[in-house]
């Protein structure tokens, strides 16, 4: 699947493209197929979105899974600080970006 | 230390209020990202992995207390309560709101701080020796020089669009703290042969995708005139720097394709003309900036040597303090390389203790290293004792300076979108594998550093020991480079053999390190037996 990828205007935060809008959680989001490229553009241009773009994942039993390793921690947060992480209570959640 | 005069400060109180009408037309609409990403990158602001970070500049590494303590409050009031003190002696905030970064930038200003010229491709902050001003073996104090050139390389117009990133560092005895002869220009104050005071010029070191080190390019410019010598060398690089291609576009590609001869031959024309302006300071300007580096109230007739009758406390002195220029004093090393920690993180609580305790015992002042730690300048050796009981109680007296778990580190893939591998994770194995401090000091001085990409932040190029993550194929692979030094011995690292995963790279490491006991002559340190037997022992251990 093709999903979408960027930061709030405001806060930098990491988000993700759930069909609607723009979730904190890489599991809200959804593929984007061939909508990709104008999604982004309308987005960005409605200032919803800041740097965005399109990366490959897939959907697993555990949620969905950017193909790249940049991207899984951009999804957790840093793996050295999982306190300051999505999954702050999930002590195993570094080893499965890796 | 240097205070702002009213240029200095109106200068720096314009730049807040330039940019923070420039987030307001962002957050408003009005200008596109790629409009604005130039604009806030001109005052420190990224875009990272998770979140925009903010680079603030510390000049030459020096902070008195007041702005350490502000550095603390923005920790805790603007990010998530703590800073990562980097290799240029800086130090960055990762999870910073764009809506905040005008106040920050305001904060910042009201202790004579600004994060202006630590992005973009102009003259960097100006770094220098950490321990200027108290080194036993300078020659003079470096700053004030380091201070002329900030000055002169603030807000420059004909360098504010260099072909690349330009950093600068100086340094003012044989013993080079600061890395000099891999930076773009490095500038070494020595004394000629009639005693009179000025610059030896390095141009073209560096580390990155292709690194240098600096040939000479003059062995003596009067001090008057070295921002003129400066201006020159900057002006042939904005001239004939490649534009056309990013990894080509440093000075040290420049200086090597055209060879230091004739790279020094246009310098000299160039300087001949800049002589014939008139531009250079006035002596008396120079006093007025070298009065603010004067003794700050060093107390004369002390007596060296101090109680030594906590052995805990004894290794730590005999490991983290150096010499200091005036009896009675030493220099303290604050390192922030706990065993399994991130190299360079403090937290607020910790950031402001270092304040008030250099406040306390250091007449006022810090210096942050391009290592990654912090140093109390001015300790009197009497006050040791009692300064090292406060450190310990916050997790500060890691006595590990220049051992195998003094580690640098890039932020690598946890936080730099820049980055191809994590660093962090390397360092905290390594040192919690490193642990004992006994097993630390068996092995001795043992420069380890590491990168997340060929950027090279966590300056690999430079580790007696140096690790260069890399991407393979999807997955983070590891570098192993062995003999670079940034020290006056400057050398740089050279791959060993196949890469390694994570687990993998830490127990070549200790391979080597054995290698190293077995093979090492009476007094030798981990390079000098690397350079004497050269890699083939080590790779046959570690590769078979």
């Amino acid at each position: 699947m093709k999903i979408l990828t960027g930061n709030d205007l405001a806060s930098g935060d990491v988000v993700w493209w759930d069909g609607k809008g723009w979730s904190r959680d890489v599991n809200d989001a959804v593929d984007a197929g061939d909508s990709a490229d104008a999604i982004l553009a309308a987005e960005e241009a409605a200032q919803r979105v800041n740097a965005g773009y399109a990366i490959a994942a897939t959907k697993t039993a555990e949620g969905v899974r950017p193909a790249h390793i940049k991207d899984r921690i951009r999804a957790l947060g840093p793996t050295v600080r999982l306190d300051l992480s999505l999954r702050p209570g999930d002590p195993d959640a570094a080893s499965r970006v890796i | 230390m240097y205070q702002y005069d009213e240029y200095d400060q109106a200068m720096v109180d314009a730049r807040v209020e330039e940019f923070r009408g420039q987030v307001a037309r962002r957050m408003a609409g009005e200008i596109t990202e790629d409009q604005f990403k130039p604009l806030r990158l001109k005052n420190g602001l990224y875009l990272q992995l998770h979140a925009y970070m903010l680079r603030v500049a510390i000049p030459y590494g020096t902070l008195n207390g007041r702005q350490m303590r502000l550095l603390g409050d923005i920790a805790d009031k603007y990010d998530r309560g703590y800073g990562h003190f980097t290799t240029r002696q800086n130090i960055q905030y990762n999870w910073i709101k764009l809506e905040d970064a005008p106040q920050i930038l305001a904060d910042l200003a009201t202790v004579e701080m600004h994060a202006i010229q630590t992005s973009g491709n102009c003259i960097r902050n100006i770094s220098s020796d950490h321990f200027a001003g108290a080194a036993a073996d300078e020659l003079v104090d470096p700053r004030p020089y380091a201070e002329l050139l900030r000055q002169w390389s603030s807000f420059h117009p004909e360098f504010d669009y260099l072909p690349r990133k330009f950093k600068i560092a100086v340094i003012a005895s044989d013993t080079d703290r600061a890395a000099m002869r891999l930076h773009d220009i490095g500038i070494q104050i020595v004394k000629n042969d009639a005693g009179e005071i000025g610059a030896r010029f390095y141009v073209g070191g560096g580390m990155g995708r292709t690194p240098m080190i600096a040939p000479v390019i003059r062995d003596f410019v009067p001090a008057l005139q070295m921002v003129s010598y400066a201006e020159a060398c900057l002006r042939v690089y904005n001239r004939y720097g490649r534009r056309d291609n990013k990894y080509k576009a440093r000075i040290k590609i420049l200086v090597h394709e055209i060879g230091a001869d004739e790279y020094r031959r246009q310098v000299e024309e160039e300087f001949a003309h800049i002589l014939t302006l008139g531009l250079e300071p006035p002596q008396a300007e120079f006093e007025r900036i070298a009065a603010f580096f004067a003794d700050p109230g060093l107390e004369s007739g002390l007596a060296d040597g101090y109680d030594r009758s906590d052995p805990d406390f004894a290794v730590w002195a005999d490991q983290n303090t150096a010499p200091h220029k005036q009896a009675g004093y030493k220099a303290v090393v604050i390192s922030l390389k706990p065993a399994g920690g991130i190299p360079g993180d403090a937290s607020a609580d910790q950031i402001r203790l270092m304040a008030e305790l250099a406040e306390a015992y250091s007449l006022d002042e810090l210096r942050v290293t391009h290592t990654q730690n912090i140093v109390l300048p001015h300790v009197k050796q009497s006050d040791l004792y009692a300064l090292w009981q406060k450190l310990d109680a916050a997790g500060l007296a890691t006595a590990n300076l220049d051992l195998i778990g003094d580690i640098i580190a890039c932020p690598g893939l946890d936080y730099c979108s820049l980055a191809n591998a994590r660093s962090i994770p390397l360092a905290q194995k390594i040192s919690a594998r490193f642990a004992s401090p006994e097993r630390q000091r068996t092995l001795g001085e043992l420069k380890l550093k590491i990168s997340g990409c060929i950027n090279a932040c966590g300056h690999h190029h430079a580790g007696h020991i140096g690790i260069l993550g890399v991407d393979k194929k999807g997955t983070e692979n590891y570098q192993l480079l062995f003999g670079g030094s940034e020290a006056a011995d400057t050398s740089l690292a050279q791959i060993v053999g196949p890469g390694f995963n994570e687990d993998g790279i830490v127990d070549a490491i200790e391979t080597a390190t054995e290698v190293y006991l077995k093979a090492r002559a009476e007094g030798e340190r981990f390079i000098d037996t690397y350079r004497r037997i050269g890699a083939a022992p080590f790779k046959e251990a570690i590769y078979g």
